[in-house]
């Protein structure tokens, strides 16, 4: 198990180190010279001439990586053309608006999605079983942006209920920052239910057909101690590592949402940046997002190796 | 050596989902096809004298900002949305296809490197790759299909391999080789007609996120762009004015809808008749 996650996590860092490359190389093909930008339309050649020195623009490809990577493992990630900060408060605070977006849902999807599964599995063939696979159907076939339109529609505008898009820090009070939380969440919540649900009802109905859970049931065990005590504890498995890859996605789906509800996390700054060629921007976040995405992924890999002992004792034997 | 069990594949045997999704899709081709001809207005024409109309007789989903006719902008998105998803799948099994079949073939050294590069490309969000790709240069549809094809292509290289590896199993593999053929004939007589059935249904879905990802894209500004109507951007343009006038979004959203799950139900329909060994594997 040691030598896996330690395997894991040197992988990790070559994707990354891979990541970083292309993230860079790719920004520098961006149209537009940085220093012709930051200098303004009007600029004089010897003006731009000493800004692009002054930023080492003048230096080899591979010196500017050097220093840009040597930055960001000390923690600093640039200054910002458009918004002349430093990034890296900028960013982190984004990361953490996006974070609470992306933490509720997984843990309402988690929630819901396996109880749901539970339910359809037991019940299966009748019409709460319909009813999930249904809705989960729908679910996907939708696209996110979509459902956080016909989210505004409803609750926004019809209803009144909610804000239809926007940001309350925290300091204006508890209630006006949950707020603006939940039509967001909900619409991630939606894409991700389905899977969620659709996967443990079908390894439920596998476990509920096992040797382990018929004895149960023979030695005459309510069945509601059955299902939870003995069959959920196993049907799990696939559904906790599908619950880490989903957090990937989030933080992947966060740009289009976040753009719907015009909610300042990463993936809006991302967009800000893009619009801006703001280039440190650009290169910070979609690393941020990209690192953050891999880091989900790893714990996918680790939790489903940890939790299941078939692969845990074949990788010890190894 | 055929894949697919003749049994399975007449006709009166196919599953009811591909009918359905059949069903569903055909229109739409249609439309596609039809494009600009078949709709009621010319979809990008303004009128500003009949601005956010509701749905009535005159517009059937009503008109938007400009006065342009939401029906007919769906209709025409269509094609943008069918080429969309269609010619980025391609592009996928272009670059994925020979890449898979090499790795499984050859094995070593070679397998490692696809291998290891798709896998870098898959630890990027799709959506954010797609951005990365398109950040360079000024928006464009046709940048956006190539960047949705080259997103995906990890994904189809991965099949790709998997299939060639389980074939390389199989005694007509071994025995081609035992004959002493040369590599070309055993990928591309053997291997390759054997591959199509599951990558055909591999392929389907890889539509549906093609469609989904390039309405994503299109959404924030980085595919298509105005005045076209491609679905995501026209939900895109729809968003200040939802509260006024939901009908703009809805008819396009609703189209998206009807097109993702008709695809989706052919490709469960396909597989149960090309692939009856891995239903419901995924």
């Amino acid at each position: 198990m040691f030598l896996f996650t330690l395997t894991r996590l040197v992988y990790l860092g070559v994707v990354l180190v891979v990541m970083s490359i292309l993230v860079f190389l790719i920004t520098q093909a961006m149209p537009g010279d940085v220093a012709h930008l930051i200098a303004g339309q009007f600029a004089s050649k010897e003006v731009v001439e000493a800004i692009s020195i002054k930023l080492g623009l003048d230096q080899p490809l591979i010196v500017q990586y050097g220093r840009w990577a040597a930055g960001i493992l000390h923690g600093d990630l640039g200054r910002s053309l458009t918004l002349e900060q430093a990034i890296a408060p900028i960013v982190i605070e984004a990361l953490i608006r996006s974070l609470v977006l992306a933490v509720s849902a997984l843990f309402i999807v988690a929630v819901l999605g396996i109880g749901l599964g539970v339910l359809a599995a037991v019940r299966r063939g009748k019409l709460s079983d319909q009813m999930v696979s249904g809705i989960s159907y729908i679910g996907i076939a939708v696209p996110d942006f979509f459902w956080a339109i016909l989210l505004i529609l409803v609750f926004g505008s019809y209803l009144q209920l909610l804000p239809t898009g926007g940001y309350a820090p925290i300091s204006d009070g508890f209630l006006a920052w949950a707020k603006h939380l939940i039509l967001p969440v909900i619409t991630l919540v939606l894409m991700m239910l389905a899977r969620v649900a659709r996967l443990t009802r079908s390894s439920m109905i596998d476990v509920l057909q096992t040797n382990y859970v018929k004895y149960a049931r023979a030695k005459g065990m309510p069945e509601r101690v059955v299902i939870f005590r003995h069959a959920l504890k196993n049907a799990l498995l696939p559904t906790i590592t599908v619950l880490a890859i989903n957090f990937g996605w989030i933080l992947g789906g966060v740009v289009v949402i976040e753009t719907v509800f015009s909610y300042p996390g990463l993936g809006r700054l991302l967009l800000f940046a893009i619009q801006r060629h703001d280039l440190p921007l650009i290169q910070a976040t979609i690393l941020l997002v990209s690192t953050a995405y891999c880091l989900a992924n790893l714990v996918a890999d680790l939790l489903y190796a940890f939790v299941n002992p078939k692969i845990r004792h074949s990788m010890s034997n190894n | 050596m055929a894949a697919a069990s003749p049994s399975a594949s007449s006709p009166a045997r196919w599953p009811l989902s591909l009918w359905i999704g059949m069903a569903m899709l055909a229109p739409l081709i249609l439309v596609a096809v039809g494009g600009p001809a078949v709709a009621p207005y010319v979809y990008d024409e303004m009128n500003f004298l009949a601005r956010l109309q509701p749905p009535g007789p005159d517009f059937w989903c009503g008109t938007d900002e400009f006065g342009r006719d939401v029906f007919s902008r769906t209709l025409v998105g269509t094609r943008e949305s069918l080429i969309m998803g269609f010619s980025a799948t391609l592009i996928s099994l272009v670059i994925g296809m020979p890449l898979g079949l090499i790795a499984g073939y050859k094995r070593g050294r070679i397998e490692e490197l696809i291998m290891r590069a798709s896998d870098v490309l898959l630890s990027f969000p799709p959506i954010l790759l797609g951005i990365l790709v398109l950040a360079v240069t000024p928006p464009a549809l046709w940048k956006a299909i190539v960047a949705i094809g080259i997103v995906y292509a990890p994904q189809v290289v991965r099949v790709t391999r998997a299939i060639t590896l389980e074939l390389m199993q199989e005694e007509f593999i071994e025995a081609a080789r035992l004959r002493g053929e040369s590599a070309r004939y055993v990928l591309f007589s053997e291997i390759l007609p054997n591959i199509w059935p599951p990558l055909a249904v591999e392929t389907s879905l890889r539509i549906v996120f093609a469609i989904l990802l390039g309405a994503a894209l299109s959404f924030i500004g980085m595919g298509a762009q105005p005045p076209s109507s491609d679905w995501g951007l026209m939900i895109a343009e729809a968003r200040p004015f939802v509260e006024q006038a939901p009908w703009i979004a809805l008819c396009p959203g609703f189209a998206l809808a009807v097109t993702v799950i008709g695809i989706n139900l052919l490709g469960d329909g396909l597989r149960a008749v090309l692939d009856p060994r891995n239903t419901g594997r995924h």
